[in-house]
């Protein structure tokens, strides 16, 4: 059975209230996260993602509206907070910047230390960390700055997901990376969360990456909640899509067109694996139609 | 949060006010200072606010932001105030009390004094939110200009001031961006003794200290990219042109001199 994690109140967020420069980011939130899902958070640049992500483990104050952490307000007692940060786990965009200790195992330390965990454990949870993002045994003792850009970046979320939080959220964390390093990080996520089990909330601009990786997916357009479905349901919905200037899955694209032309196949369809699955199907099905 | 502190608090708008020559604003403003202290009776004082509320309802600055600019000196004007009342000596005496007394003068004193203030930083706050940081450090760069004959680095000040002001907002994003990053990790900055705050700024301190000398490598590499060499032979994209607003402006301000000065010849008592 799931269980609600995380809820969402009328959430509403202004940057510079009070200001000629004042900006509604985040307009009249209403969400519901289950434990142990995956959901991938879309939309345009400008469109809030951040802005909404940075509520969740507290470090933005809603202008009104409420967040909602295993049925408790996380501003209803202040003095929690920090015990709020260590159960969302939030990586920013481009992390690496945020790298300071003389060693990669000192960084990863950090969220650790700070939790108060005795020192065995600290070291448990670096090495484990470690292995999740990636990090190889000996790059522990290196300075983050003689690392690599994508390097840095494993570091940085290794010292998140070793506070081993039950809710990670990564905001792009694939942005500025070659098409292989965004696989290997993908990738490593995903068995990440295949093992631990936790709920994942991935900010990212590719609707391929969020169509492997995601059970859900949430459009944000111009600080609303456009949609939040499952893959399948949103993805359906692509002449909307379109509508606010989002693309759907180029594989997706395909497949309409093949569907509008007559072609026996699916309408929706949103992974290329899947689609070859169903071509492959198709193709067979037809092979034996004329011995029948 | 950091943001909220405003530094050069520009706040745009398309008043005539803001679109005054900068350098004309430049003067104008130090005038407008010289102005306060030719004052001597209450009738010059009126002219001096009414032109200052005049000016703002111009530049259509709302009442708020005036405020806040004003907020950070009143404990300091209270405080002057209260040494002006109670210390300043004079002939005629209100309350004796010890080394205290109160006399008119002593009042005079302080009431003028704060009005002068008051006003100082109201008008020299209405030359910042009217004008762009860059406009103000081209301005101070023109007006400055008769001093190259005297090797004055004038173009290398000018520039060194516009990059420091062009990248204190973008400092401060970096900053927040960090503390973040940092508070999400739970680093705590906000309570402990001195030292346990201090040494919680250091996960603070060096990832920003490091994208300071990134940024300022990668920007002195495109200037250099872009064949800057220092001043010399430069033209602007801008060029400030004195307009029909400036004459108009400065007219403005010969007249309320004049008002002033004529004010203080009145046989009023204050
Ligand atoms: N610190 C800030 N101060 C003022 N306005 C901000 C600030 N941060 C973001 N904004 C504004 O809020 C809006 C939402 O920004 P946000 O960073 O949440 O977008 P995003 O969806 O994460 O975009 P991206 O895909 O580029 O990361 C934008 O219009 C942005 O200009
Ligand atoms: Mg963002």
């Amino acid at each position: 059975m799931k269980t609600l994690v995380i809820k969402i109140e009328n959430l509403t967020y202004k940057y510079s209230v009070g200001t000629p420069f004042e900006k509604v980011a985040v307009d009249n939130v209403n969400l519901e996260i289950e434990g142990g899902e995956v959901i991938g958070v879309i939309g345009h640049t400008g469109s809030g993602k951040s802005t909404l992500i940075q509520h969740l483990n507290g470090l933005l104050k809603p202008t009104s509206g409420k967040i909602y952490l295993d049925g408790m307000d996380i501003w209803a007692d202040k003095s929690k907070l920090r015990q709020v940060r260590f159960n969302v786990g939030l990586v920013f965009q481009y992390p690496e910047y945020q790298l300071f200790e003389e060693t990669v195992y000192k960084d990863i330390a950090f969220g650790p230390k700070n939790m108060g965990l005795t020192e065995k454990e600290i070291d448990y949870r670096v090495h484990e960390a470690a292995e999740f993002a990636g990090i190889r045994e000996e790059v522990l003792q290196k300075s983050p700055s003689e690392l690599s850009g994508g390097q840095k970046r494993r570091v940085a979320i290794a010292g998140v997901i070793a506070m081993e939080p039950k809710v990670l959220i990564l905001d792009e964390p694939t942005a500025g990376l070659d098409p292989k390093g965004r696989n290997k990080i993908l990738s490593q996520i995903k068995t990440y969360h295949e093992k631990v089990g936790n709920t994942i909330l991935l900010v990212s601009h590719s609707m391929e990456d969020v169509a492997v990786f995601a059970d859900k997916v949430l459009v944000m357009n111009k600080a609303k909640v456009f949609a939040y479905d499952t893959v399948e349901n949103v993805f359906a919905r692509s002449e909307e899509l379109k509508a606010i200037r989002l693309a759907v899955p180029q594989i997706t694209n395909v497949f309409h067109r093949l569907h509008e032309e007559g072609y026996p196949v699916p309408e929706n369809v949103y992974t290329v694996a899947y689609a070859k699955r169903k071509l492959l199907a198709t193709l067979a099905e037809r092979g034996k139609l004329p011995n029948a | 949060m950091l943001k909220d502190i405003t530094i050069g608090q520009y706040f745009p708008g398309h008043s005539s006010l803001h679109r005054l020559d900068p350098r004309i604003k430049i003067i104008l403003t130090i005038v407008y200072i010289v102005l306060l202290f030719l004052v001597k009776n209450s009738a010059g004082f009126a002219v001096s606010i009414l032109f200052l509320v005049v000016c703002y309802m111009v530049a259509k600055i709302p009442l708020k932001m005036i405020l806040r600019s004003l907020k950070p000196i009143v404990p300091i004007l209270i405080f002057t105030s209260a040494l002006n009342v109670l210390f300043v000596s004079g002939d005629h005496p209100i309350f004796d009390w010890g080394v205290f007394h109160i006399t008119q003068e002593g009042i005079y004193t302080a009431v003028t004094m704060s009005i002068r203030v008051l006003c100082l930083i109201a008008g020299s706050s209405l030359l910042t939110y009217t004008t762009s940081p860059i406009a103000l450090t081209d301005a101070i760069e023109r007006l400055l200009g008769p001093l190259k004959v005297l090797h004055f680095p004038v173009h290398e000040l000018a520039m060194m001031m516009s990059i420091a002001l062009r990248f204190i907002p973008t400092l401060i994003e970096e900053t927040d961006k960090i503390m973040s990053a940092q508070k999400a990790r739970g680093a705590d900055l906000e309570s402990g003794g001195l030292m346990q705050r201090a040494r919680a700024l250091i996960p603070i301190l060096i990832p920003l200290f490091i994208s300071a000398f990134r940024r300022a490598e990668e920007l002195a590499l495109a200037m250099e990219c872009r064949c800057y060499h220092g001043g010399k032979g430069r033209t602007r994209m801008k060029q400030l042109h004195l307009g029909v607003v400036d004459g108009l402006a400065c007219g403005v301000m010969v007249l309320t001199v004049g008002a002033v000065i004529a004010l203080n010849f009145l046989p009023i008592p204050w």
